[in-house]
C-alpha cells in the first residue's frame, strides 16, 4: 500500500534514496539541497535506513567518495547544488569514466557570479556534457519516481554511469506536493538489489580501476563507449518505464507531450515552470489557440528521434531557456536544434526566450507573449531574434538599485 | 620493535611490485614504493593522487598485485574514504566475508600530500577515517618538470626558482601538520633505510586510523644527479640530518635513526644539481650557513 502525502522535493528525493535501499550517502550541505542530507542523516539515527552516512569537507572530495564507494560495490546516493556542482565537476567527469553507477540528485540553482541562492539550469547543464546521465522533474512526485528510475537505469548493464536528477531549487525543492509514496514491496519489485557485476574491489579478485591509457586511440575508444552506453539509455528508458509502469502504476516517457499533438505552436522546455507552461497552454486553448507543450525528462541522452517525432509538422516552437550560454544563447534551443536541423517535418520556426534566471518568475502573461510571437512567426515566417525576457519594471528596479550604490559611495566620500 | 625484522636478512628477497614500470631511472620513490608495498601486501586498494606514479598503471599494464584506483590530484583521501565506507557497509550487511577485506591505500606525491590534497587530508584524518597515505616526497612538481611545490627545500633550484638564491620559501612540516591532527601514526622513511622503512611499514600496517609514511624521494630527474647515487643521496639525507627518520605514535615523537655524528650538510647538497648554485661559480658561503644553521636549529630542538 503507498501513502500519499505532502512533501517537499527535497523529502521526495530522500524517500528516494531511501526506498531505494541505499547503501551509502557521502554528503556536503548546500542551500537549496541541505534538506536533502538532514533526512537522510535523521532517518538513519532513527533507523529507520540501513545506510551509512559520512559528511565530507566539500563536494570534490563528495563526488570522489561516491564514485570510489560505487566503484568499491554498493548503491550510492548523493545530492547537491550549484557552486557544489562545480566544485565537484573535475569528479563528475571523472566518476562517469569510471562506468559506475550512482545517483546524484541536483537542487538546481543559479551559479556565481552575482551569488545567488535562487534556481534556473546554469549548474545542471554545465555537467550535460560530464558523461552524467540526466532526468528533469517538474513535479514532487516525479523526483521521488525518477530518483528511482534512475537507480535502475545506471544500474542496468548495457548503461552503467551516473545519474542525475534535477530538480528546481525553491520552486521544487521548498514546495509541498501531495505526493505518492509507494510501498517497499512495490519498489523491490521494480528496483531489484544492488549488483555491482565486475565493478568492485575484493581481496580475492584484484583489480586496476580509473588507470592512465596512452595515446588517443584507447582513449579515443573508452570515450566512445561511455558515449554509446549514454545513447542505450535511451532504449533502456522506455524499457524500464514500462516495468516502473507496471510495478508503480505511473507512466513516463521521456518526453512530456501536452496537448501538442494537434497543435500548431508548442513550448519546449525542462524542469518546474513547464507546469506553468500547461497551465498557460489550457488557458490559450479555452480561446481558441492551437497550442500545446513538450519537456524533455531526460535531457542525457538527448531524445532527439522522440523529440523530431514530437515536433514534426508543428508551425512554430517556442524553446524558453532558463540558462544562458554566454556569447551563443539558450543551451535548450542550441540542442533541439541540432536534432531538427534538416530532418523532414522540422518546423520551420524555433524561436529562443531565455528567462527564469536566478529565481526570476516566469509568469503567465510572458508565456502568452511567447505563444503570440512565436504565432505571429509562424504566419509570416520570419524567426524572431532570440530573446532575453526583461521587463520594463524590472529595469526601473535595478536603475533604483545603482541609484542607491552610488548614493551610497558618494556618502561614503568616494567622489570618483 | 619488530619482531619480523631485525636484521637486513629478514627483509624480503623478492620484490612484490613487479618491474618494468615507466618511472626514472633511480626513482627513489619507486625504490621505497617496492620495500613498502613488500610488507604491505596485496590485500590492499592503491587509491592514487595525481603524480608521477600515476603512470604505474597504464593500460593494460600494472606492478600492482592488488588493486588500484586513481582518483584525481586533490581527493586521494575521499577516495580511500568511499573504498573505507563501502567495505565497512558490505561486511556489516554480510555481502561480503572478513576475508575479502581491503585496506585503503592512498599514494600520492608532495604536490598532493602537502597542497592540493591537504584539505581532503585534513577531513579524513579528522573523521578517523581507518587508512594509510603514503606520500613519496620528491620535493617539487617532478612529473611536470620540477616546479616548486610546498615541499621544496630552502635554497634548491626548480624550474620555476632558478635565481642564484633557489627557492626561497622553506619546506613545508607535513610531519608536524599531521601530528597536530593527533593521528594513528606518522612516520618519515627513506628507501636508503630499508630495515627502518620496513619496521615502519609493518607497524603502521598493523595499526588501525589515520597514518601516514612520509617517504623523502631522492629523484635523479628532478634532483639533477646519476641515476646511480640514489641511494648515496638518501644515505647522505639522513647522516646530515636534514631527512630525520622519526616516528609518531601515542602522541609521542621518537627518532628512530638519529645521526650520531651529523655530517655537514653541504656532503648532501654538493651530490645533487639542484643545489650546485651554492658552490659555482663561487661557493655562497651565507647561503650554505644558512642551510646548515636550519638544519643544526632542528637538531637543536630535539631532545635525546
Amino acid at each position: 500500500m503507498s501513502t500519499r502525502s505532502l512533501v517537499t522535493g527535497n523529502a521526495a528525493a530522500a524517500w528516494g534514496a531511501r526506498l531505494a535501499e541505499v547503501d551509502y550517502i557521502p554528503a556536503f550541505p548546500i542551500t537549496p539541497q541541505t534538506e536533502i542530507i538532514e533526512t537522510i542523516a535523521h532517518w538513519i539515527d532513527g533507523g529507520e535506513m540501513d545506510a551509512r552516512f559520512t559528511m565530507l569537507e566539500s563536494e570534490h572530495s563528495m563526488l570522489t567518495a561516491a564514485g570510489a564507494a560505487a566503484a568499491t560495490g554498493v548503491r550510492v546516493f548523493t545530492a547537491t547544488s550549484s557552486q557544489g556542482l562545480l566544485y565537484a565537476m573535475e569528479m563528475l567527469y571523472t566518476v562517469a569514466g569510471w562506468r559506475v553507477p550512482l545517483v546524484l540528485v541536483n537542487v538546481s540553482r543559479g551559479v556565481a557570479a552575482p551569488i545567488t541562492l535562487e534556481a534556473d539550469h546554469q549548474d545542471v547543464l554545465a555537467a550535460r556534457d560530464s558523461g552524467f546521465l540526466q532526468i528533469h522533474c517538474a513535479t514532487c512526485q516525479e523526483v521521488l519516481d525518477f530518483t528511482l528510475l534512475a537507480f535502475r537505469l545506471a544500474e542496468d548493464a548495457r548503461v552503467r554511469l551516473p545519474v542525475i536528477v534535477n530538480l528546481d531549487g525553491f520552486h521544487l525543492s521548498f514546495t509541498r506536493e501531495p505526493v505518492d509514496i509507494p510501498d517497499i514491496a512495490a519498489v523491490r519489485e521494480f528496483l531489484p538489489p544492488f549488483d555491482a557485476g565486475t565493478t568492485r574491489f575484493r581481496a580475492s579478485a584484484p583489480v586496476s580501476q580509473a588507470v592512465a591509457v596512452l595515446g588517443g586511440t584507447p582513449y579515443s575508444y573508452f570515450r566512445y563507449e561511455t558515449h554509446l552506453a549514454a545513447q542505450n539509455a535511451l532504449v533502456v528508458f522506455d524499457e524500464i518505464a514500462g516495468v516502473f509502469a507496471k510495478a508503480l502504476g505511473r507512466e513516463y516517457a521521456m518526453l512530456e507531450t501536452y496537448r501538442s499533438d494537434d497543435a500548431e505552436v508548442v513550448f519546449l522546455m525542462i524542469g518546474s515552470f513547464a507546469t506553468k507552461a500547461r497551465q498557460a497552454v489550457d488557458r490559450l486553448r479555452e480561446t481558441g489557440w492551437s497550442i500545446g507543450l513538450v519537456r524533455p525528462r531526460l535531457l542525457r541522452p538527448f531524445p532527439a528521434a522522440a523529440l523530431r517525432r514530437a515536433l514534426a509538422g508543428k508551425r512554430a516552437v517556442a524553446v524558453i531557456d532558463q540558462n544562458l550560454s554566454m556569447g551563443m544563447g539558450g543551451v535548450l534551443h542550441s540542442e533541439a536544434a541540432a536534432a531538427l536541423y534538416g530532418t523532414s517535418g522540422a518546423p520551420p520556426i524555433l524561436a529562443s526566450f531565455v528567462g527564469g534566471l536566478g529565481g526570476r518568475d516566469l509568469p503567465l502573461e510572458e508565456l502568452f507573449e511567447i505563444a503570440a510571437v512565436a504565432r505571429e512567426a509562424a504566419r509570416s515566417g520570419v524567426c524572431p531574434p532570440p530573446r532575453l525576457l526583461f521587463t520594463e519594471g524590472e529595469l526601473r528596479e535595478v536603475r533604483k538599485l545603482q541609484a542607491v550604490a552610488h548614493m551610497e559611495r558618494h556618502a561614503l566620500g568616494d567622489e570618483s | 620493535m619488530s619482531d619480523r625484522f631485525q636484521r637486513m636478512k629478514d627483509l624480503p628477497s623478492a620484490h612484490l611490485l613487479g618491474a618494468g614500470t615507466s618511472m626514472c631511472a633511480g626513482c627513489g620513490g619507486l625504490l621505497a614504493l617496492k620495500e613498502l608495498y613488500d610488507v604491505l601486501g596485496p590485500r590492499t586498494v592503491i587509491v592514487n593522487a595525481a603524480g608521477c606514479m600515476t603512470l604505474l598503471s597504464v593500460y593494460p599494464f600494472t606492478p600492482f598485485r592488488g588493486s588500484w584506483l586513481y582518483t584525481s590530484m586533490a581527493s586521494a583521501p575521499a577516495g580511500a574514504q568511499g573504498v573505507r565506507d563501502a567495505l565497512d557497509v558490505l561486511l556489516a550487511k554480510k555481502r561480503i566475508p572478513p576475508e575479502e577485506d581491503l585496506a585503503a591505500v592512498v599514494l600520492s606525491g608532495d604536490g598532493a600530500a602537502y597542497g592540493m590534497g591537504l584539505s581532503a587530508t585534513s577531513a579524513a584524518i579528522e573523521r578517523g577515517l581507518d587508512f594509510l597515505y603514503i606520500c613519496y616526497d620528491n620535493e617539487g612538481y617532478a612529473n611536470t618538470g620540477q616546479q616548486a611545490s610546498g615541499a621544496t627545500p630552502f635554497g634548491a633550484r626548480t624550474a620555476t626558482s632558478r635565481g642564484p638564491r633557489g627557492f626561497p620559501g622553506a619546506k613545508k612540516d607535513l610531519f608536524a601538520i599531521w601530528v597536530a591532527h593527533r593521528p594513528a601514526y606518522v612516520a618519515t622513511v627513506i628507501a636508503s633505510e630499508p630495515l627502518d622503512l620496513a619496521r615502519k611499514i609493518e607497524k603502521a600496517a598493523a595499526i588501525k586510523g589515520p597514518r601516514l609514511i612520509l617517504a623523502l624521494a631522492p629523484c635523479p630527474t628532478g634532483w639533477e644527479y646519476d641515476p646511480r647515487e640514489t641511494a648515496e643521496v638518501g644515505r647522505l639525507a639522513v647522516k646530515t640530518g636534514i631527512w630525520p627518520l622519526k616516528e609518531y605514535a601515542d602522541g609521542r615523537i621518537v627518532h628512530t635513526k638519529p645521526p650520531r655524528e651529523r655530517a655537514p650538510i653541504e656532503e648532501y647538497l654538493k651530490l645533487q644539481g639542484r643545489f650546485a648554485h651554492l658552490f659555482r661559480p663561487a661557493r655562497n658561503e651565507s647561503l650554505l650557513a644558512e642551510i646548515q644553521a636550519r638544519v643544526d636549529a632542528y637538531w637543536a630542538g630535539v631532545s635525546a
